[in-house]
């Protein structure tokens, strides 16, 4: 479970996030959607420690994210928006390095890298070195590290980005089941369809504020809006920054 | 510490695999100074050998003048020649290494006794020209000294009147030490190979890290920053060293493809040399890696932190370079500095002198001093957020 309570982020006299609050539960997927430049990002490097909010607070099942950052990190699994790989690693190296780092033995590791491997889809390129992967085996393999020590908070900024349709699909069932592993999945998006077609509760952020918090059901309800883009537009004031 | 040995076995690895990294800090970076020395060393000393060797060649205008003279030049093993029309001009255009001329009043004054002249044409900024022209000096010198004892000795006088003192050299200099002067930049040949050892890493696991957008999600994982940064500054030391080891021993080989007995010098590198250099590099080499690396992350990108770091090594350019031609003594103190602590512990392993073990301990331990201190601030800046972050 993740808990943010109204976060403040400023970079000199850009506000970022200004008072961002949000619950993302256990078992469900939860959705940061807002336009590009809302506050997404520097909200989720918030979370996972990366950034320190100038106020406010972040816990991850219960833990203080300011007072005990490596206590948070080591029960977050974190997608970032840079997913740089090493290059002259393959795969299975790149995953076993970020294991290592989170202290597990040799064999969970391997083990561990062997079903991620197979759940994602990546014995064909796992042996390979980095260099040359498409993008969609490069989030693959980026997923598949962040993911090596098992943990109960999954968080993931703009997981399809530049992915084609058919690894959009692969990556929806992937985080389909993550939730029906009971974990507490938190993605961030600007596309509404995908927010649309996973989501259990939706954020929409817009200027650094949380605009809505709610079902996709009661979204729709709330603002009158018999389809979500709609409800979307209605909420952020303007449909600059999203993406159908 | 853990942690510490994944990143620097990670990192280690992954350098190896960059051919060019490799090409670059093991192989041209060590290799190049010492094939260069060979090269020039050789071509140089078996140039001069060769022409010490060979009889001289003399052009002499007026040779009809001093026949007496030129048949004892002839015996000396001198051939002589034909002088060219304007012999001032010859030198000067390189045609001729030296020209004798000998002047129409000579024969008069030789047979009165007098003191005859001849003249040497020659081009002091020319080392051909210079080195002929004291070979023909010497020679001179030599019949003069010879032909003035016999006429003292004629006139029943001993030779000895002429030369009220005699010197005689007691040289000091070893041949190890002599080559102390060929060998000079050898220190700073040293010195450059850390930093050019350091520099591919340095900027690869820093400004490179982030460029491929691979330090963000490095950083989430749950090891405090300063252990990974000990890792990434473990591989940088480790890389510089590597290219010292290999330089020391490019150059332990290269001093015996060197002819450079012949010219009564040494260069002797054992394993006392290669162990004493290793122990005053290796903090030197931590301290480089890691104002590099401090350098390196700064910038903002790539090509930012190479331009950088190249300017970098720079910085021990003059110190270096100066204490390699300046003449000085050494003082306790100066080895306390780091790199020039370093210069004087090489120089003076080149000479084939004794470093004092306080010598030694005062190199390694300042110098350590310094690289931690470098070590902390680095890690302090490492921990910055900005850092983390690929714009």
């Amino acid at each position: 479970m993740i808990e943010v309570s109204d976060l403040h982020k400023q970079f000199g006299s850009v506000v970022a996030v200004d008072g961002v609050s949000f619950r993302a539960k256990d078992g469900i997927i939860t959705g940061l959607l807002g336009p590009n430049g809302a506050g997404k990002t520097t909200t989720l490097r918030c979370l996972y420690t990366l950034m320190r909010p100038d106020r406010g607070g972040v816990r991850v099942d219960g833990i203080d994210a300011i007072a005990d950052p490596g206590a948070v990190r080591r029960r977050l699994g974190v997608l970032p928006d840079a997913r740089g790989l090493y290059k002259r690693l393959t795969a299975r190296e790149n995953i076993a390095y970020f294991g290592r780092l989170h202290g597990l033995d040799e064999a969970t590791i391997a083990t561990r890298s062997a079903a991620t491997i197979a759940a994602l889809g990546m014995a064909e390129f796992a042996d390979r070195r980095a260099e040359g992967f498409s993008q969609g085996q490069r989030v693959k393999t980026a997923i598949a590290r962040a993911l090596i020590h098992d943990p109960t908070n999954v968080i993931l900024d703009e997981p399809t980005n530049g992915l084609d349709v058919m690894a959009t699909r692969a990556m929806r069932d992937f985080l389909r089941n993550l939730r029906a592993d009971g974990r507490c999945v938190l993605f961030s998006s600007h596309i509404m369809q995908e927010v649309a077609a996973l989501c259990d509760r939706i954020v929409v952020i817009a200027h650094g504020r949380v605009v809505a918090d709610e079902s996709p059901d009661a979204l729709r309800e709330q603002t009158g809006e018999a389809n979500l883009e709609d409800a979307f537009v209605r909420l952020i004031g303007t449909d600059e920054g999203l993406a159908a | 510490m853990r942690s510490i040995v994944t990143v620097f076995a990670k990192e280690l690895k992954d350098s190896l695999r960059d051919r060019r990294t490799v090409i670059n800090t093991l192989v041209t970076g060590p290799l190049l100074a010492p094939l260069l020395f060979v090269l020039l060393i050789n071509t140089v000393v078996t140039r001069e050998l060769e022409k010490g060797e060979k009889p001289m060649v003399l052009p002499v205008a007026g040779a009809q003048y001093a026949p007496n003279l030129v048949a004892a030049l002839h015996q000396a093993d001198v051939k002589i020649e034909p002088a060219p029309a304007d012999p001032e001009r010859a030198v000067r255009e390189q045609d001729a290494d030296v020209v004798l001329r000998i002047t129409p009043h000579f024969a008069d004054a030789w047979n009165k006794g007098q003191t005859a002249q001849v003249e040497v044409i020659y081009d002091e900024s020319q080392s051909d020209s210079r080195s002929a022209a004291r070979r023909l000096h010497a020679l001179l010198d030599g019949l003069s000294a010879r032909t003035g004892a016999l006429r003292l000795v004629a006139r029943g006088l001993s030779p000895s009147l002429q030369q009220p003192i005699v010197v005689a050299e007691r040289d000091q200099s070893t041949p190890q030490s002599r080559s102390g002067v060929l060998f000079a930049m050898l220190p700073y040949f040293f010195i450059i190979g850390a930093f050019i050892g350091g520099m591919a890493i340095a900027i690869d696991t820093t400004a490179g890290e982030r460029e491929r957008q691979s330090l963000e999600p490095l950083l989430v994982n749950p090891v405090p920053r300063w252990k990974i940064l000990a890792g990434k500054l473990a591989t940088t030391t480790a890389f510089a060293l590597a290219t010292v080891l290999l330089s020391v021993l490019a150059f332990a080989v290269v001093g015996h493809l060197m002819p450079t007995d012949r010219i009564g010098m040494t260069l002797d590198i054992g394993v006392t040399f290669v162990v004493r250099t290793l122990v005053v590099m290796l903090p030197l080499a931590a301290l480089i890696a890691s104002v590099q690396t401090l350098v390196a992350a700064f910038a903002k990108s790539y090509r930012e932190a190479q331009t950088y770091v190249s300017l970098l090594m720079l910085v021990p350019i003059v110190p270096v370079l100066l204490l390699s031609f300046l003449p000085y003594k050494a003082q306790l103190w100066m080895y306390a500095v780091p790199l020039m602590g370093q210069q004087v512990v090489i120089a003076r392993l080149v000479r084939g002198d004794a470093v004092p073990a306080v010598a030694l301990a005062a190199c390694f331990v300042c110098t350590a001093l310094v690289a931690i201190v470098a070590c902390v601030v680095t890690a302090r800046i490492y921990r910055s957020e900005r850092l983390a972050i690929s714009a």
